[in-house]
Order: structure tokens, then C-alpha cells, then sequence
């Protein structure tokens, strides 16, 4: 059953392919396919959760080509949480698509949307470090595509500034592939941690500088302090529903630092990292105070959020690890229910689009308002739901640490920032009466079922309260198992041995 | 003069002007810059396998030592993703610069510039 490892890239390329043939004519049916298979993506990660839960590394070589010559795809407990996050994210962003009609405005949105599915997956699952590159590149094209999906001139400028961003991004690192490889002669990750082991003392500062460069790049991914720039006019610009899949990418960095974090970065990157991650974190909940329309807001609740994730990644401690990823899926989704609201309220409104003004009142309004509600309690981190205990591992964990009064001021600080923001932005929202008579026109009936995907996702936040138990057990053993290098290595390279 | 300098000098030339192009604040340049950076980095990549002459990369009778192939294989899809992705950046700013009226990257037309000669607007 190792085999099913491979569905996760396998099924997005096949639903891609098949969508493109209904791309002008009947294209509920491309529709309904491109629905279907992420329902089946996320039954198959169901099942390679199950498989992960067992505690074993599980490597699949492609073409049954052994380890360091052959490409390995490898599952253990994070990848395998990573590959649920996505589909559950993609089920409701694909299906608010579809609802809202967003996928009509092109001809190429689904087979996009599953090949950026196809990037992010194969991110997740690879072992080897120039697979790494090729996935990136294609999750980066499908999205360059996404980003402009709907078009605009606002949006061209936003996508061009990404677009070269990144290609800076690849090119750094390419050279770092590069250094790598000239070093130890390898790019499978579990092969350039047993050959970096007997570098030559020369060779040592080249491999140490090429891991500082993959940190640089997966931090520009993650949106990390000097490299944060790109993010928010990018998110800001694209369709919002697009953005809300989006804030599974910035995680793919995340998850590429804590991958590759023990492997070949090694723990001194943290000494770096935490700094930008605070002053990230600072920042991104200041632009939650500044923001003056909806989409940039959510863009900078993303910024802020994920920047508190990396703060805890970058202790590199088991404990403040597994903390951090329990905070990972919360704030994945509630970043998303922020982008998916923001689209619901310039499709309901009309007139105003997301700017944060009182509107005269319009129907749904009040349904918003508690759908806002949820999204503000989630991202700023307040008891009922799941950032909360996010948050107060987090602070339990970075006790231990030299920078725990940093961390404590900047996570309770921004916390109080993002609540009085939340606060401000939805009273004006829903609150605040705009007294002019509404313009005509504007009564347009919205349509309820719209909401359904953001009350999925709200559900999710929920459930991931609720089981807060279970989770957490989950993701301390998987902070183990990402710490635990040698098990990793003997689960890839033990092919080897036996040929 | 070695082939290392040689290579080395050239990498050194390709990015240095690929960051100078980068820097620029219109997207024509840009895209030359992201092109020189690429092809400094599939010198650079082919380097890594040590620059050696005259050895086949897999196989060829009565040859004892070769050349590491791998190097070549991703300097090879390298080539092929950095050529889609200018593709793209040309095909992207082209788009831009016909909707929106401007060739800055930033989108905000720079008045004080001094404007091409062979400039329609």
C-alpha cells in the first residue's frame, strides 16, 4: 500500500488534464470533476494520515529506483498533516469557486487550481532537495496563472512584482542547490545529512552558507521579515477566493524550513530567524491596524500569523515545534475564512466593495457580521476557538528560551492589536449605519449556499478546539519524528542497503 | 589562463549584470536581468561537477574515468524552467504595459523620467 503515496500528485495531474477538456462547452462537468477529485484527495490523505499515524517513515522510490540515485517520495506524521491541510483547504475554496462563479471568469481555473494542488503536494511528499525546486517552480506557475485569474490592470501590476520576486526567489535557490551538491556530491535530503557529516573543515562554511541561502528562500516563501514585501499588494490583488488557497503557500515554506530545518539548515538558521519572525509578527498585526480595506487586512492577518508560527519554528526545540504546529492549521484556515468573507462582502454589497465604510444596510449583512465575528475571535488568538490554545502552547513552550520575554510581549501584545483591529473593522462593517438612502440597485438577493464553504471552515476551527486533545498528541509525536533525523535516514536510504 | 577562472569570471559578469538589471525600475530590464541571472546559474550548476575536459558523461568503450552527469541533468531542467518562466515574465509585462499604459514595475507611471523618443503616449 506504499503506492498510495504517489496518489497525492497523481489524481490533481489527472483531474487537471480532465477539466481542460470542458473548459468552453458543459462546463458543470468540469466543474463536478475538478469538485470530485479534491473530495477524493482529501479521502486519500484520510488514509495516509491513518498510515502516518503508525510512526513510521514511509518512503516510496519512484520507478523503484533506490534512494540517493532514484527520486524518494516520503511520508511521515508532518507531511502527511500537511497533505490533509491542503485538501481541506482546497474542498472549500474549490467549491466557494464554483458557487460564486468565479471559475467561469477564465477558461483555465480548474486545471490551474489542481496543478497548484500538484506543487504543493508534491512539496510536501519529495525527499530530494532539487524535487523540492521542480515543485516549487510548478505550485509558483499554477499560481502565477491563479493570481491573474479574473485579470484587471490592478492585478497585472501585483502579478508582475510576483512573478520576478520569485524568479529571484528560484534563482537563489538554484545556487544553492548548486553549493550543495558541489559540496557533498548529493540533493536527497537524508543522503546530504549523512555525507555533511564528514565534510572537510573547508567545505564546512560552503554547506553552512548554502543552508542560510535555502532558509533565505523559504523564508521569502513564508513571507519573513526583509522578504515579506511581495506578499501583501500580491494577496491584496488576487481574486480573494485565490488568495484564501494562497495561505496554504506561505506554509509551504513554513513547512520546507521545518523539513529541511534538522536535515540540512541545522539549528544556529533559528538565531536568525526568530528576530525576523518578531519584527514579522509586528508588523504584519501593524498593517491589521492600517488596513483599510478588507482584502489587505486579511493579507496581513496571513503576514501576522504565520509570523507567530515561525517564531515557534524557530526555536527548534521539540516543544515549541509541536506547539507551532498545532497554531499551523489554525492559522492556515482562518486566514482563508478571512479571504473567503472579504469575497462574500464585495459580492453582497455591491457598491463599496471590501473598503471598511458603513454601508447603508443590505440583506445578509447581519449573517456577515457573525461569520466576521468567528474569522476576528480565530485570527487574534480569543479563548473559544483554536488560536487561543495555539497560542498559549506557543508561550508555554518559549518559556525555556533566552527570548521568552520578547516572545511574550510581541504574541500578547499583537494578540491585543489584532482585537482592537477585528473590532474596529467589524463594527464599521456591520455596525455602523451608513444613513443615506440606499442607491438603487443594490438589492440583490444574496445567496446563502455562497457561505457554506466558510462555515465548513469555520467547523474545522471547531473541531480542531474540540479535539484539541487528540491534535496535540498528534503533533508532539510529530515534532519527535521530525527531530528524530535517524529514523528519517533509515527509512529512505535503507533500500540501498539491501540491493 | 585556467578554464576555472575563465568559468568562474564569466558567472561573476553574468550575475553581477543580472543584479544590476534586477534593480532597474522597468520591466524590460527586469526580464534581461532575470535572464543573465539564469544563464549565470546553469554555468553555475554546471560547474558543481567540477569542470573537467574531454570525459563522457556515461558511457563510451575503453574510458576509465567520466564526468558526473547529474550536474547536467539539472542544469538541463533548469534551462527548460527558466525559459518557460521569462516566457512568462515577458508575455506578463507585455500585458501589463498594454493595460495599464506603463513599463514601471511598480505600475505608477514616473513623470519626471525623460521620455524614449519613440514613445506614442
Amino acid at each position: 500500500m506504499t503506492a498510495l503515496i504517489a496518489v497525492p500528485l497523481l489524481l490533481p495531474v489527472f483531474a487537471a488534464t480532465a477539466s481542460l477538456l470542458f473548459r468552453r462547452r458543459r462546463r458543470a462537468i468540469g466543474a463536478a470533476i475538478s469538485i470530485a477529485a479534491t473530495a477524493l484527495l482529501l479521502c486519500t490523505n484520510v488514509a495516509l494520515v491513518m498510515q502516518a499515524m503508525r510512526g513510521e517513515v514511509i518512503a516510496y522510490s519512484l520507478g523503484d529506483w533506490p534512494a540517493p540515485y532514484g527520486i524518494v517520495l516520503v511520508l511521515d506524521r508532518l507531511a502527511a498533516l500537511m497533505l490533509i491541510l491542503t485538501a481541506v483547504l482546497a474542498l472549500a475554496v474549490i467549491v466557494h469557486a464554483v458557487l460564486t462563479g468565479l471559475d467561469r471568469k477564465g477558461w483555465h481555473f480548474h486545471p490551474l487550481f489542481h496543478f497548484q494542488l500538484l506543487g504543493v503536494n508534491g512539496a510536501f511528499l519529495t525527499g530530494d532537495l532539487f524535487n523540492l525546486f521542480v515543485f516549487f517552480e510548478v505550485l509558483l506557475i499554477a499560481s502565477y496563472g491563479l493570481l491573474l485569474h479574473g485579470q484587471g490592470a490592478r492585478r497585472l501590476t501585483a502579478g508582475v512584482q510576483y512573478v520576478i520576486v520569485n524568479l529571484v526567489g528560484s534563482t537563489i535557490f538554484l545556487i544553492a542547490l548548486g553549493m550543495l551538491y558541489g559540496v557533498t556530491g548529493t540533493l536527497n535530503m537524508a543522503d546530504v545529512l549523512v555525507r555533511a557529516g564528514d565534510l572537510p573543515v573547508g567545505d564546512q562554511g560552503l554547506f553552512r552558507a548554502a543552508g542560510l541561502l535555502l532558509l533565505t528562500v523559504f523564508a521569502l516563501k513564508a513571507a519573513l521579515l526583509p522578504l515579506h514585501l511581495w506578499l501583501p499588494r500580491a494577496y491584496a490583488g488576487a481574486a480573494p477566493t485565490v488568495a484564501a488557497l494562497f495561505a496554504i503557500m506561505t506554509k509551504v515554506g513554513a513547512y520546507a524550513i521545518v523539513r529541511t530545518g534538522p536535515l540540512v539548515i541545522g539549528a544556529q538558521a533559528g538565531a536568525y530567524m526568530l528576530p525576523a519572525a518578531l519584527g514579522t509578527m509586528l508588523l504584519g498585526f501593524a498593517g491589521l491596524l492600517a488596513a483599510r480595506h478588507l482584502r489587505p487586512m486579511a493579507a496581513y492577518a496571513l503576514i501576522g500569523s504565520t509570523a507567530t508560527l515561525l517564531a515557534a519554528i524557530a526555536l527548534f526545540e521539540p516543544r515549541a515545534l509541536a506547539a507551532g504546529l498545532y497554531y499551523l492549521p489554525h492559522t492556515t484556515l482562518s486566514a482563508a475564512l478571512l479571504f473567503l468573507l472579504a469575497d462574500l462582502v464585495v459580492r453582497w454589497r455591491c457598491v463599496e466593495g471590501d473598503a471598511i465604510v458603513p454601508t447603508p444596510e443590505y440583506p445578509g449583512q447581519r449573517w456577515l457580521g457573525v461569520l466576521f465575528l468567528t474569522a476576528g475571535v480565530a485570527l487574534a488568538g480569543l479563548p473559544p476557538l483554536s488560536g487561543f490554545i495555539g497560542k498559549l502552547l506557543i508561550l508555554e513552550a518559549s518559556l525555556a528560551s533566552v527570548w521568552a520575554p520578547f516572545i511574550w510581549t510581541l504574541i500578547l501584545g499583537t494578540s491585543l492589536v489584532a482585537v482592537v483591529a477585528f473590532a474596529r473593522a467589524g463594527s464599521t462593517l456591520f455596525w455602523k449605519r451608513d444613513l443615506t438612502p440606499a442607491t438603487a440597485g443594490t438589492g440583490v438577493r444574496p445567496n446563502f449556499r455562497e457561505s457554506a464553504p466558510a462555515v465548513f471552515l469555520i467547523v474545522c476551527l471547531v473541531a480542531l478546539t474540540l479535539a484539541a486533545g487528540p491534535v496535540t498528541s498528534y503533533m508532539e509525536a510529530t515534532s519527535e519524528q521530525v527531530f528524530d533525523v535517524g529514523a528519517y535516514v533509515k527509512a529512505v536510504l535503507v533500500p540501498l542497503e539491501d540491493g | 589562463m585556467s578554464i576555472e577562472f575563465l568559468v568562474a569570471t564569466a558567472i561573476g559578469a553574468l550575475t553581477a549584470a543580472g543584479i544590476y538589471l534586477c534593480l532597474r525600475a522597468r520591466t524590460f530590464p527586469v526580464v534581461l536581468g532575470l535572464a543573465m541571472l539564469s544563464y549565470a546559474i546553469n554555468l553555475f550548476l554546471f560547474a558543481m561537477g567540477r569542470l573537467v575536459v574531454n570525459r563522457p558523461p556515461l558511457y563510451a568503450k575503453g574510458v576509465a574515468d567520466y564526468t558526473d552527469p547529474l550536474p547536467q541533468a539539472l542544469v538541463l531542467t533548469a534551462i527548460v524552467i527558466s525559459f518557460g518562466m521569462t516566457a512568462i515574465a515577458v508575455v506578463l509585462s507585455l500585458r501589463t504595459f498594454l493595460e495599464t499604459g506603463t513599463d514601471q514595475v511598480d505600475g505608477v507611471p514616473d513623470q519626471s523620467e525623460d521620455r524614449d523618443p519613440g514613445d506614442r503616449t
